[in-house]
């Protein structure tokens, strides 16, 4: 797994761009007969060296993929603990081009497990759509997905991003109906991502018959996984989601436990990283058990 | 409303995709976009609609007291004409005088507008964003009036430097919501709101209270506060038989001046000035210039330019006016600011308060703060301009909510 030296013309830095690690873990997950486990963390949070740890140690605690946050002033779509979450992670010197640098470093020990960016726009425009898509793809990140860029907007950054070889993952609500539902999944790649409640992150969790009810209605539309996000705190609604959709993403759940293990002035203390890991490995031995009929 | 305009206009935007140029657009989480295109089909239906006109202009006569009138300032222009130490300069002011609507500004305009588009819509909860609190009051009121629960969410911060407002609120029925968020402002209460309404996007309308967010909202709020320009178009034809030589306002997100400039963009002998609150001085950090010192991006579902850091993380504002203090500005500003056809200047705090006790003393006339910022733009170019010049300042907002605030910087106990 040794990277290639192929990086930008004068980057001089090592180049993990490897292109369908998405496509082929949801393969192995099929033949295995089960879903994936998503975690997501911001990437910063509480400082660079325990998320750094976090990351590294997320695989070995049973996540398939993973979704790393990119933090934002302004997460409108976020409820207060992804919100708090990238306040801790911006007074830590979080950014872009720090969670790019985390993904370049993961990816040194780990060829595989597909790492997915979650955030808002700002911060890419900011960056330059262009070069962040290189720098995105050289440094072993496999997908996007970015919350506040609707189809009818998303042009300009899914051209750059399809040549580099990075998935665009777009969102799909409860609010999505049919007429628009093709046009959510036009150009979309990698996986779906299912917006399980009309809501923001860490709230409210959608019910098992809600569920049932939406996943197939999306499956008639595509042929790509689904995940489910929103509202998925607890081993059994892990194991539920990630049956009866592809893969589930756990979040605010993961956050929450990372909070309250901080001391008083919002360091991590020695056992931070021991227990979010331990909460992946129970919604990760969960998900494992529960196996999809074929 | 608008005419229709013509085909080499400036009045034209936006386009099919919300856009002024490069700026507008529908930047939101896909669970918003059914329902913003729910109101952009119930908007465009009503904008064509002669009933739904025709209750929106009964109650802006009837219920807010238009027209608001045009008022010849005859002694701030003799002020002028003496500072100006020439005997041929300081050009005649006039105040377009929004402050006299019923609510105190003219928030009031556009929030009738988008309440009966949100009851034709069948919503029955009003949410909206409130940074000095008159649109907080303007929806509260709006929201009495026909019987809709309504809830305001308002930065912490602003909670306390605007009591007065927030107990109005609170007697018109609404809820008001501290938002704690951020630095517990304008754009953190913004950030609330559009959480709230991804989380009831059933049974709720966002009323947004400047000519920014996703389309349809900068060209709604635009288009219901043209109201303003309209009116001044006539009433200085009237009075002076000619169009003016400049139009000022102050923009914080930029609905008053829209209202004002708007129906005058094609006028090219009308030189127009936008007055961003450059706080502590454009050159601190302190200050609330989006144009004068940000740069373009995505906040809020619209691009626009907006104050941020090297990394697109978005900064905090900072104005004596809380109506001012917000990191971006409607993206019609942004696109008239690129293609030059509106100026936008700077006044700092320390000039708005000056103006505000000069307009108090001389015209009789306590403004907003907003507004302030505004006159201090007046106060600079009305001297320079001739003598038979004309220059419209619109009067956006009654400063009775900021007097604790200017009694505070003044050192005066109240």
């Amino acid at each position: 797994m040794s990277p290639s030296d192929s990086g930008p013309p004068g980057s001089g830095r090592d180049c993990f761009d490897r292109r369908g690690r998405i496509a082929a873990r949801f393969a192995q997950l099929k033949a295995e007969g089960r879903g994936a486990l998503m975690p997501y963390l911001e990437a910063y949070d509480p400082d660079p060296a325990t998320s750094m740890a976090l990351l590294r140690g997320l695989p070995g605690a049973g996540a398939d993929l993973i979704e790393l946050g990119v933090p934002f002033s302004d997460p409108m779509a976020d409820g207060p603990t992804i919100q708090l979450a990238a306040q801790r992670a911006l007074k830590a010197g979080g950014s872009l081009a720090g969670a790019l640098a985390m993904v370049r470093d993961f990816r040194r020990a780990d060829d595989d497990t597909p790492v997915v960016l979650m955030g808002y726009l700002n911060p890419i425009l900011s960056y330059g759509i262009d070069s962040f898509c290189t720098e995105a793809a050289c440094s072993g990140v496999d997908g996007l997905i970015v919350v506040d860029l609707p189809p009818e907007e998303a042009d300009e950054l899914a051209i750059p991003a399809r040549e580099q070889g990075l998935d665009l993952i777009r969102l799909v609500a409860p609010t999505t109906d049919e007429a628009r539902l093709p046009k959510v999944l036009e150009g979309t790649s990698g996986f779906i991502y299912y917006v399980a409640i009309a809501g923001i992150t860490g709230t409210r969790s959608a019910t098992r018959d809600a569920l049932a009810e939406a996943i197939p209605r999306l499956r008639r539309h595509t042929d790509l996984p689904i995940a489910i996000g929103f509202g998925v705190r607890s081993p059994q609604q892990a194991a539920e989601a990630a049956q009866v959709a592809d893969g589930a993403v756990v979040a605010s759940a993961l956050i929450d436990t990372l909070a309250q293990s901080l001391d008083e002035r919002g360091r991590a203390r020695p056992e931070t990283l021991r227990r979010v890991l331990d909460q992946v490995r129970g919604l990760a031995d969960a998900v494992r058990g529960a196996r999809v009929s074929a | 409303m608008n005419q229709q305009p013509l085909p080499n206009s400036l009045r034209q935007g936006p386009d099919l995709r919300g856009r002024f140029g490069e700026f507008g657009g529908r930047y939101v989480a896909e669970t918003l976009m059914p329902v913003i295109q729910e109101v952009e089909q119930a908007y465009n239906a009503a904008r064509n609609d002669p009933a739904f006109l025709a209750e929106w202009r009964r109650l802006l006569k009837d219920y807010v007291g238009r027209p608001s009138p045009l008022w010849l300032c005859e002694r701030l222009t003799e002020h002028c004409r003496a500072a100006s130490g020439q005997p041929d300069k300081g050009a005649k002011i006039y105040f377009k005088r929004e402050e006299l609507n019923h609510t105190g500004a003219h928030k009031i305009n556009a929030v009738l507008g988008q309440i009966l588009l949100a009851k034709r819509m069948g919503k029955p909860r009003i949410i909206a964003e409130t940074g000095a609190g008159q649109h907080g009051v303007a929806t509260a009121t709006a929201c009495a009036l026909f019987g809709l629960k309504c809830i305001v969410y308002m930065g912490a911060t602003d909670v306390e430097r605007q009591a007065p407002n927030v107990f109005r609120m609170k007697l018109l029925g609404a809820e008001v919501r501290p938002v704690t968020s951020g630095a517990g402002t304008l754009k953190d209460a913004m950030n609330d709101a559009m959480r709230d309404w991804v989380a009831n996007v059933a049974d709720t309308y966002y009323c947004i209270g400047t000519v920014a967010g996703p389309a349809p909202f900068p060209q709604m709020v635009r288009d219901f506060q043209c109201v303003i320009g309209e009116e001044t178009r006539e009433q200085i034809l009237a009075a002076e038989g000619r169009l003016p030589d400049a139009l000022v306002c102050a923009v914080g997100g930029g609905s008053s001046a829209m209202g004002l400039f708007h129906p005058f963009l094609d006028d090219e002998g009308v030189a127009i000035y936008g007055v961003e609150a450059a706080g502590r001085g454009m050159d601190t950090p302190e200050h609330a210039a989006s144009l004068n010192r940000g740069r373009p991006g995505v906040l809020h579902g619209n691009r626009t330019y907006l104050l941020q850091n090297g990394d697109g993380q978005i900064q905090e504002a900072h104005s004596i006016s809380a109506g001012l203090d917000y990191p971006g500005i409607g993206p019609e500003h942004s696109w008239l600011h690129e293609i030059g056809r509106v100026t936008y200047v700077g006044a700092t705090d320390g000039e708005a308060l000056d103006a505000f006790q000069l307009c108090s003393r001389l015209e009789g006339i306590i403004p907003a703060l907003e507004s302030a910022h505004g006159l201090a733009q007046v106060l600079k170019l009305a001297p320079t301009m001739d003598r038979d010049g004309i220059i419209i300042l619109n009067l956006s907002g009654r400063g009775d909510k900021d007097i604790f605030t200017v009694a505070k910087h003044l050192g005066e106990q109240l």
